[in-house]
């Protein structure tokens, strides 16, 4: 009986009111409203997509038909199925004469496409017949259309029949197309910019609807540049008087409420006119103290209408007496018993507060109450509120219910807005050190993978420099009560990863900084959290970073380290991890456990984390010792690509280490191919003229990159260069980076070249042994290097004076020479320090006996120069860089720049070792270099 | 009050007037944490009008925030079933209101009304006056009220045009244009009327250009 009472009523509906729905159509909607899972609707709505493909491909459809068929097709989108299969017949059906099927195609179109979709332009055309259609329901009909699919292009297509429009006898018309007319400023200002006068002169329209509709452009507009529309204050609050003394028509009232949507709109545009402006401020204080004495507080229009006068007070400059009526209607709206109300009482609290924050306090218990509500958008609303009155008096309060809420809600999204706002409230106004960290814990135990990575650094920093003042002691003591509370929360299970990157850090840097806690106890924790979370690469990574801290303040501080068995077996499973970054960490580890005091205290100062680096990539420290050098008959510094013509591979490690502390990858067109080019093409020029000097000379273009007149051959010669880089990655890098000494050793071998090099000139052979990649060219190069030296002079004279314009620097070689002693800590790879004197003798020694031969020439030894800048500061910095700066955080810490490391991981202790002196010497340079020098060059 | 029939009928009879409590059925996602609309344009207007019924079926959706129209339909639907996630969680007599950043971008504000099966909700940005918003539903359901007399979730799933029809009248290109029910009423009836005369008038020749087979 009951399902007769519905088929009758459901096709009653059918027949009556549903402009003809098929009985298709109702079972549709029947079946899917039946349907028990969203699986079950899908297949119905799949179904019926089916049928509809099937029956629109039919021939001679009937209109009503396919009138029928688009609104099913409209209905299965709303359901979120794609129809776009059909969008083309309803394209067509807006191009029918039927107003009825008009009116459905535009429908449907409207719904189914956006602006930027291609059929749009399909319909262009039959929108510009309509908008001149006699009947100005079709006309609306096109303006609705032109309001949701004109895009930028089409507007110009319409914009002189809309514009006709505005003049339209019928207002409804006019409405519509002011309205178009600011859907087409908001789509390109521009192409409208010049009726812009339109919108003022139809706010006089006689018909009050038209004029409300103006307001919508008009706040617009008053929004993007309001001193050009001051002018219209006084219109405004004129029209604002007369609808709130009642002089609209009767039927414009809604609720006794005579326009209130016009109001609010002009309330809303009276706020943007009357900002920071105190005359136009003044002109709306009559009409705003009207408002509050007539406004019924008893419907909802009415306290709209309130509010919104509370919204305009607080944007302009109010008088007292006004804000004092705002205060009153806030305070009743606190007081009602309607959340809304409440819920809109907090908001305008919160704008009023700005202007008198004592405002709050009369109201203090009502803003207890609404935290205390269940409705949660009342209590977001007050919380922000309570984040917008926040002082230091009263932070502790309000961060502590920030984070009691913030515990007690799953949505992230606002879970994470709480969260920041706390950590902005604490940093602003905490109270003490203590405390900060306390609910810096907090929110990162609660909230810490939704926090910002920023807010973790910031944290980290805070605790390094302590609170700005410059209190050792208050220092040290947030430090260690840092410290405890995380050796305390760290027992806790699943932290969040961002957290226990903090507590690593801190750890390391300064678990055992008080004496409190044992290295062991320290390390034992680390090892843990490394263990717990294995799975988290970059916790591992702070947390292998910190042990090194660790056991480094041990070292340094004269103890003796036991390393924790767990703490080795950490480290051995490290070693052989696949992540680059943990292998580099863990081989840096082993390698400084080996090393003295002396060297790892240089390597980690005690809290140095937040010391600048200063890197000298002129090395200008070693500018005296060199010059002494030199004068007492040392040669000057033959950069390592001069020598060998390796200049590609050379470039590009360097390039490599250049880049991989900044970032990941490069953006610049590849400058490097063309050193290659310039050597295979020199070489092929040269040869008959075969040179040492050669090698300077080809430096020279690159270093200064003035490469045009060789251009037309770079293309072919570019290929060779990469090829040699490609041939042997490993093998290359590692020589290049680690200077010369290995080649000695094991390129002799392999090199016939070396041979010949080595027979008529010993130094060379070293340098020549270097690049085993380049073979044929090395040949060449070779042969040029010994076949006629002499003659090869005035050929790079002139060739390099061409490039070269910097020859005032006279004394630059003598500052580069060091160079060669920089590189080796980084790349001891290979050798032993014996090595390394050969090599680094070698280049000297050969430009000497180039310099003797000829004069010295000015261009090629700036080139060394400009060469060194280029690549010799690199090695340094990232040596420095890979060793000390534990504030880089792991993600941070380039495999890259390990790289070179890692595979030499038995020799890194050499390398740190090296690179202690270095540092040492930046620091005392007199003194320390010459064992420097003793030590690598034998 | 009509006759109910849900257990029949998935659509409820009854009046939308008469507020009464029915929920359950729901087979739908959890809240959508991460929102469809990364960033929002600052365009101060009204984003979606939309009214679902308490299991949670769209109604009506229409969409006036160009970034939501570009989404493609699934996208739109997750944002309708995001919404109805919110709401149907909410508990009784608190606010109409909500913010709904996580769905439709920053400063997102929702105001929805609760009659008989159905949820009416606007969604819209910080521009606008939510108690205002909450009196444009009102405008909407008393002018369907109107048009349909005594209004039920039935007459909006079949009238599925005229309902188009009223909230253009209401609603223009994301601003409110009209909101006097008696002058939409009008409108509406107009168009109404038009249609159906040239439907009539079509009927024949229509009829009889169909069999020539012409379109």
């Amino acid at each position: 009986m009951e399902q007769l009472k519905t088929i009758g009523r459901e096709l009653a509906m059918g027949s009556q009111g549903g402009f003809g729905q098929s009985k298709e159509f109702l079972d549709l909607v029947k079946s899917i409203g039946e349907a028990r899972s969203k699986a079950e609707e899908d297949r119905i709505v799949l179904s019926e997509i089916d049928i509809l493909k099937r029956k629109l491909l039919e021939p001679d459809i009937p209109k009503r038909k396919m009138k029928e068929y688009i609104i099913r097709l409209v209905y299965i989108e709303m359901l979120g199925h794609d129809a776009s299969f059909g969008y083309i017949h309803a394209v067509k059906m807006t191009h029918d004469d039927n107003l009825l099927l008009k009116r459905t195609g535009y429908l449907a179109v409207t719904l189914f496409l956006n602006e930027d979709h291609d059929l749009i332009i399909l319909i262009v055309n039959t929108i510009q017949k309509d908008l001149r259609s006699d009947n100005y329901l079709v006309v609306c009909a096109a303006l609705n259309a032109i309001c949701r699919l004109i895009n930028e292009e089409t507007i110009p297509a319409v914009l002189p029949q809309v514009v006709d429009l505005l003049n339209h006898h019928k207002e409804a018309v006019r409405k519509k197309a002011i309205m178009a007319l600011h859907r087409f400023h908001r789509k390109s200002p521009s192409s409208v910019s010049h009726l812009i006068s339109n919108f003022r002169k139809r706010l006089c329209d006689n018909d009050p609807g038209v004029m409300g509709a103006t307001l919508c452009p008009l706040f617009d507009l008053i929004t993007e540049d309001v001193a050009s529309y001051k002018d219209l204050v006084s219109s405004f609050v004129s029209i604002l008087k007369q609808v709130t003394e009642r002089r609209l028509p009767k039927s414009y009232d809604y609720h006794q409420m005579p326009a209130p949507f016009i109001q609010i709109k002009l309330l809303k545009i009276m706020a943007l006119l009357g900002s920071g402006d105190k005359s136009a401020s003044e002109i709306m204080y009559m009409v705003l103290g009207d408002l509050f004495r007539k406004c019924d507080s008893s419907t909802n229009i009415g306290n709209a209408i309130l509010y919104e006068c509370i919204r305009s007070i607080s944007c302009i400059i109010p008088s007292p007496k006004l804000l004092e009526a705002a205060a009153d209607a806030i305070s009743k709206f606190l007081k009602s018993d309607s959340h809304n109300l409440k819920y809109m009482g907090i908001d305008g609290l919160g704008r009023l507060i700005k202007i008198s924050p004592d405002i709050a306090e009369q109201h203090q218990l009502a803003v207890i109450d609404c935290l205390e509500d269940p409705d949660d958008t009342l209590k977001r609303k007050t919380f922000e509120l309570l984040y917008k009155m926040t002082k230091s008096s009263n932070v502790e309060v309000i961060v502590d219910r920030m984070i009691d809420y913030m515990i007690s809600i799953n949505d992230n999204h606002y879970k994470t807005e709480i969260a920041s706002r706390c950590v902005e409230l604490a940093e602003q106004f905490a109270p003490s050190n203590q405390w900060f960290i306390q609910i810096m814990n907090k929110v990162f135990e609660h909230a810490g993978d939704l926090v910002n990575i920023k807010v973790a650094h910031n944290l980290m920093r805070l605790i390094a420099e302590g609170f700005g003042e410059d209190d050792d002691d208050a220092d040290s003591k947030l430090r260690l009560s840092a410290v405890e509370s995380y050796l305390q929360i760290m027992s806790e299970p699943k932290l969040p990863s961002l957290f226990l990157q903090v507590i690593s850090w801190v750890l390391g840097e300064y678990g055992t900084a008080d004496g409190k806690y044992s290295a062991s106890y320290i390390s034992g924790k680390l090892c843990d959290v490394a263990d717990a979370y294995s799975s988290d690469e970059t916790v591992k990574g702070y947390a292998v970073s910190a042990l090194m801290k660790i056991y480094a303040f041990e070292i340094a501080s004269g103890r003796k380290v036991d390393v924790l068995p767990e703490c080795q077996s950490l480290i051995e499973e490290l070693l052989a991890s696949h992540s680059t970054d943990l292998q580099q960490r863990a081989y840096e580890l082993q390698a400084l456990l080996a090393l003295d005091a002396r060297a790892v205290e240089s390597i980690l100062p005690l809290d140095a984390s937040c010391e600048d680096i200063e890197v000298d990539k002129d090395l200008s420290f070693l500018n005296g010792y060199i010059q002494q050098a030199i004068e007492s008959g040392a040669q000057p510094y033959i950069s390592e690509r001069e020598r060998s013509g390796m200049l590609e591979t050379t470039d590009y490690h360097s390039q490599d280490h250049h880049e991989v502390p900044s970032h990941a990858l490069r953006f610049e067109a590849y400058e490097r191919p063309k050193p290659s080019s310039l050597r295979t093409q020199a070489s092929t020029e040269l040869v008959p003229v075969p040179e040492p000097s050669y090698y300077s000379e080809a430096h020279q273009p690159i270093s200064t990159s003035s490469v045009s007149e060789r251009e037309s051959s770079e293309i072919k010669l570019r290929l060779d260069g990469v090829k040699q880089k490609w041939g042997r990655p490993s093998y290359q890098s590692s020589t290049s980076a680690s200077s010369t000494p290995p080649q000695a050793a094991n390129g002799t071998s392999s090199h016939p070249d070396v041979g010949v090099g080595s027979s008529s000139l010993k130094p060379r052979s070293s340098y020549e042994s270097k690049k085993p990649e380049i073979d044929p060219e090395k040949q060449r190069l070779a042969a040029s290097l010994f076949g006629g030296s002499s003659s090869s002079r005035s050929d790079r004279k002139s060739s390099s004076g061409g490039h070269k314009p910097a020859k005032g620097t006279a004394s630059k070689p003598p500052k580069e020479n060091p160079i060669p002693v920089q590189p080796p800590p980084d790349l001891l790879d290979f050798g032993e320090p014996t090595a390394t004197s050969v090599t680094a003798t070698d280049p000297f020694k050969e430009l000497e006996g180039l310099m003797d031969s000829s004069s010295q020439d000015g261009g090629s030894t700036d080139v060394m120069g400009v060469l060194y800048s280029d690549a010799a500061p690199v090695t340094t910095t990232t040596s420095v860089d890979s060793l000390l700066s534990e504030l880089s955080d792991s993600s941070k810490g380039n495999p890259g720049t390990y790289q070179s490391q890692t595979s030499k991981g038995p020799n890194s202790q050499e390398a740190l070792e090296k690179d202690a002196l270095v540092r040492q010497m930046g620091v005392n340079p007199t003194s320390q270099n010459p064992t420097l020098f003793k030590d690598l060059l034998g | 009050m009509k006759v109910t029939t849900r257990g029949s009928f998935p659509i409820s009879y009854e009046s939308l007037r008469v507020k009464q409590k029915v929920r359950g059925g729901v087979h739908h996602q959890g809240p959508n944490e991460i929102g469809v609309l990364g960033v929002s344009g600052i365009v101060k207007m009204i984003k979606a009008v939309m009214m679902m019924n308490t299991q949670g079926k769209p109604r009506l959706a229409k969409f006036y925030d160009f970034l939501v129209r570009c989404l493609p339909v699934e996208k739109q639907q997750e944002l309708i079933r995001g919404v109805f996630s919110v709401l149907s969680s909410r508990p009784e007599n608190v606010s109409n209101f909500l913010e709904i950043d996580s769905l439709f971008g920053p400063d997102s504000r929702l105001v929805y009304k609760h009659y008989a099966t159905l949820y009416f909700v606007l969604v819209f940005d910080g521009s606008e006056n939510e108690l205002a918003m909450l009196d444009l539903i009102q405008v909407l359901v008393e002018t369907l009220d109107k048009c349909f007399s005594n209004v039920c979730e039935l007459d909006i799933v079949f009238n599925y045009s005229k309902m188009h029809t009223v909230l253009d009248e209401i609603v223009f290109g994301g601003q409110v244009l009209e909101t006097r029910s008696d002058e939409i009423m009008k409108a509406v009836e107009e168009i109404s009327k038009l249609e159906a005369a040239s439907n009539s008038i079509s009927l024949v020749p229509k009829s009889v250009s169909g069999w020539r087979g012409g379109r």
